[in-house]
């Protein structure tokens, strides 16, 4: 099981609610849109998705082979 | 034959329509519409329920409609004034249900036991926008049984609020009434989609069709209703064209079958001196003064609306050319409302002319007569 | 819908060619809708026997978004045609999703009448002190100074506790939580949908565009910074002054007293009596 952190940037709207309350701190907005700035730190903890009033960040959870 | 309230006797005509669900709330004259429901639904296997005000009633018998059951409530005029809205809603969303209007005396709170037409007009107008309307109303006790299942069938064909325009004349008026064992008459429902739901476009009226079929939640088919502006699958539009077909379809179902809608009465309209136009428990009073203007030598014929909305303005023009005749007067408990159709629809082509009240008193048969007299003296 | 770039959640319960909602930037709506779709889908409910009914204002654009049977009504009426849907259909689980001025002001008789008959719905009120949709005048919920466009000198009224409000009327589940509490708020929406009478979440909401502006309370991360430092328990609550929680967002379960469902005693005192003759 791998876990993604996906964003929908067509659908953000920029609020800035889900970099806010991340706990590790690795969104931030740019030109109203939020980006994913430090991969490696981010714990998919998907608060930014429970959070997010556009539904347009969440985390994706894919079957990985092998 | 069973001795039958006309409030009571529109309660037996919805049950045999099919009517199921009532909401209601009390109001004189009508409250016996809602007392008679709240005793016969139950026995078979209908809901009752009396809501907190007036226009809840409205709200959850369209939502009784929309949960896919023939739905009804029953008002008078501050009643009615308050449901407008909602009835606005349901001719927008295309919900069928029937509205019961029992006239009493107004203006406002007017003489709430004593009768009127006085809401002919607000029947036609009442709420905001445009959108059309089906008013019948009945002159008898067993009509008021019949017109009320044809409201259901009306509503249900066209999917639109229908309003049974009872006055407190026949609302209040007990009557004998043989209530059919079996009915001689077709009982329309409305029709549900046969498609998959994921075909399924809720406001799409089909080839051939007048109105799209109108599935009852959760039937599977899971759609969107609102009162703006929507296009044919359901959801909300700012599209001016979605806009114009959308108003021009509402108007249209009703324009386009008036034929279909249009119900009414004549009574001796061959050679008459005078006809007399009028509709619901004035009816009896211009029946009764039939022969006293016979008496007089006034040869008085009768045109008795049952449809009040669509207004039958093409007949009433053709019957008046037809037979020459030269005056029609209008007979209504009101300062003046068909009395306007019928000028509009003659367009001049005979005298028009009123008789109503507003005192909260009924018509007397003398009192047609006097104005009968007046008119033939006159013209 | 393959090429919809959203979360299974959104993609199971969210009609997602209508997306993105209308709502403003930061909108506390979206995220108690879809804090709401979630409780659905966990309770487990037939989406097709799922009925959502909304009135009129920001929060009754909801439903149009969520893929159920939904309604958009007129405003103030989402319960009264809420009642009549689930009186005339009880298998439906019937869901409201209103605002401040939609239940508790224009609405205010039907939210008393059906928590008084104890009626099998689930009222979620996005409350967020404010007439968003016309442009942010001042609700019910307003809080007593805040400023509003029609309360330019600030609003003189008093407010309603919803919570209180329907205890009072008759709910038998009765909850807060806020746009900042997500995993409390899926929570209380799960208990109250499973709840067989009249529930009332008073879900509270931040408008940052029309109420957080115009009383120095912020954007919206400054609103979510403001219900996350101000909201406690009830419990903890009960110990405090008056003074101590004058102004802080009281959240959790107010009420939980399971109570005989209206429509379940309309068919068995009502019809399944008068059927077996067994009538008063």
């Amino acid at each position: 099981m791998a876990k993604t952190l996906k964003i929908n940037t067509a659908w953000c709207k920029g609020c800035g609610i889900c970099a806010e309350f991340c706990p590790p701190k690795v969104l931030d907005i740019v030109r109203e849109k939020v980006v994913l700035k430090d991969m490696d730190k981010c714990t998919k903890c998907a608060l930014c998705e429970l959070r997010c009033p556009d539904f347009a960040i969440y985390v994706e959870t894919e079957e990985v082979a092998g | 034959m069973r001795l039958l309230m006309g409030n009571e006797a529109c309660v037996e005509g919805a049950i045999a329509a099919g009517m199921r669900f009532f909401a209601g709330y009390p109001i004189t004259p009508s409250t016996e519409v809602a007392e008679w429901a709240a005793l016969r639904l139950p026995e078979v296997g209908g809901k009752f329920i009396q809501m907190e005000d007036e226009i809840a009633g409205m709200a959850a018998t369209i939502g009784g409609a929309i949960a896919g059951k023939k739905a009804m409530t029953a008002t008078s005029g501050p009643g009615f004034s308050l449901k407008v809205e909602n009835i606005g809603y349901a001719a927008m969303a295309e919900i069928p249900c029937v509205i019961i209007n029992v006239m009493r005396s107004g203006p406002s709170t007017g003489l709430p036991t004593s009768p009127s037409q006085g809401d002919v007009m607000q029947a036609r107008w009442g709420s905001h926008g445009d959108y059309p309307a089906i008013a019948l109303a009945p002159s008898s006790v067993s009509e008021a049984y019949y017109v009320t299942i044809k409201a259901f069938n009306y509503a249900e064909k066209y999917r639109t609020p229908v309003i049974v325009l009872m006055d407190e004349i026949i609302g209040h008026l007990r009557e004998g009434i043989e209530l059919p064992e079996k009915l001689d008459m077709e009982i329309i429902d409305r029709k549900r989609p046969t498609c998959a739901p994921e075909d399924f476009k809720a406001y799409k009226v089909p080839e051939g069709e007048i109105v799209p079929p109108m599935p009852g939640f959760g039937e599977g088919y899971r759609y969107h209703i609102t009162g703006l502006i929507h296009d044919e699958t359901g959801f909300p539009t700012n599209s001016m064209e979605a806009a114009g077909k959308l108003c021009s379809h509402l108007m249209s179902k009703v324009e386009d079958n008036v034929k279909d809608l249009i119900e009414f009465e004549l009574i001796d309209v061959t050679d008459c001196d005078v006809l007399v136009l009028t509709y619901g428990g004035t009816a009896r009073t211009v029946s009764a003064t039939k022969k006293l203007a016979e008496a007089a030598g006034i040869k008085m014929g009768i045109f008795r609306l049952i449809t009040v909305w669509p207004f039958p303005e093409d007949e009433l023009r053709e019957i008046v050319a037809k037979h020459n005749i030269k005056h029609v007067l209008v007979a209504e408990l009101n300062h003046g409302q068909i009395v306007r159709e019928v000028d509009r629809a003659l367009k001049g082509a005979a005298g028009v002319h009123h008789i109503g009240k507003i005192n909260g008193d009924i018509l007397y048969p003398k009192e047609v007569l006097q104005k009968l007299q007046e008119v033939k003296a006159n013209g | 819908m393959a090429d919809i770039m959203a979360s299974n959640l959104i993609r199971q319960t969210f009609r997602t060619d209508k997306l993105p909602h209308i709502w403003c930037q930061g909108c506390g709506h979206g995220v108690l809708m879809r804090a709401a779709a979630q409780a659905i889908l966990n309770v487990g409910f037939d989406p097709d026997k799922v009925c959502i009914v909304s009135g009129i204002g920001c929060s009754s654009r909801a439903p149009g978004y969520m893929n159920y049977n939904t309604l958009h009504t007129t405003h103030g009426r989402a319960i009264a045609f809420a009642t009549g849907v689930k009186l005339a259909k009880p298998e439906l689980h019937v869901i409201v999703m209103t605002g401040d001025g939609d239940a508790a002001a224009i609405g205010g008789n039907h939210f008393i009448h059906a928590a008084r008959r104890n009626i099998g719905i689930t009222t979620i009120v996005f409350n967020n002190s404010i007439y968003g949709m016309t442009g942010g005048q001042y609700s019910p919920t307003t809080p007593m100074y805040d400023t509003a466009t029609t309360a330019p000198y600030g609003n003189i009224e008093q407010t309603f506790d919803l919570c209180k409000l329907a205890d009072a009327s008759g709910a038998s589940y009765v909850a807060r939580t806020t746009a900042y509490h997500v995993p409390q708020a899926i929570k209380i929406f799960e208990k109250a949908l499973l709840n067989k009478g009249f529930s009332v979440v008073d879900a509270i909401s931040g408008c940052p565009t029309y109420y957080g502006r115009k009383n120095k309370k912020g954007n919206a991360v400054q609103m979510m910074k403001w219900m996350k430092d101000n909201s406690i328990d009830f419990k903890t609550a009960e110990k405090m002054t008056a003074d101590e929680i004058k102004d802080k967002i009281i959240t959790g379960e107010y009420k939980n007293a399971p109570a005989p469902e209206y429509c379940e005693i309309y068919q068995k005192e009502v019809i399944d009596k008068v059927l077996k003759g067994d009538a008063i």
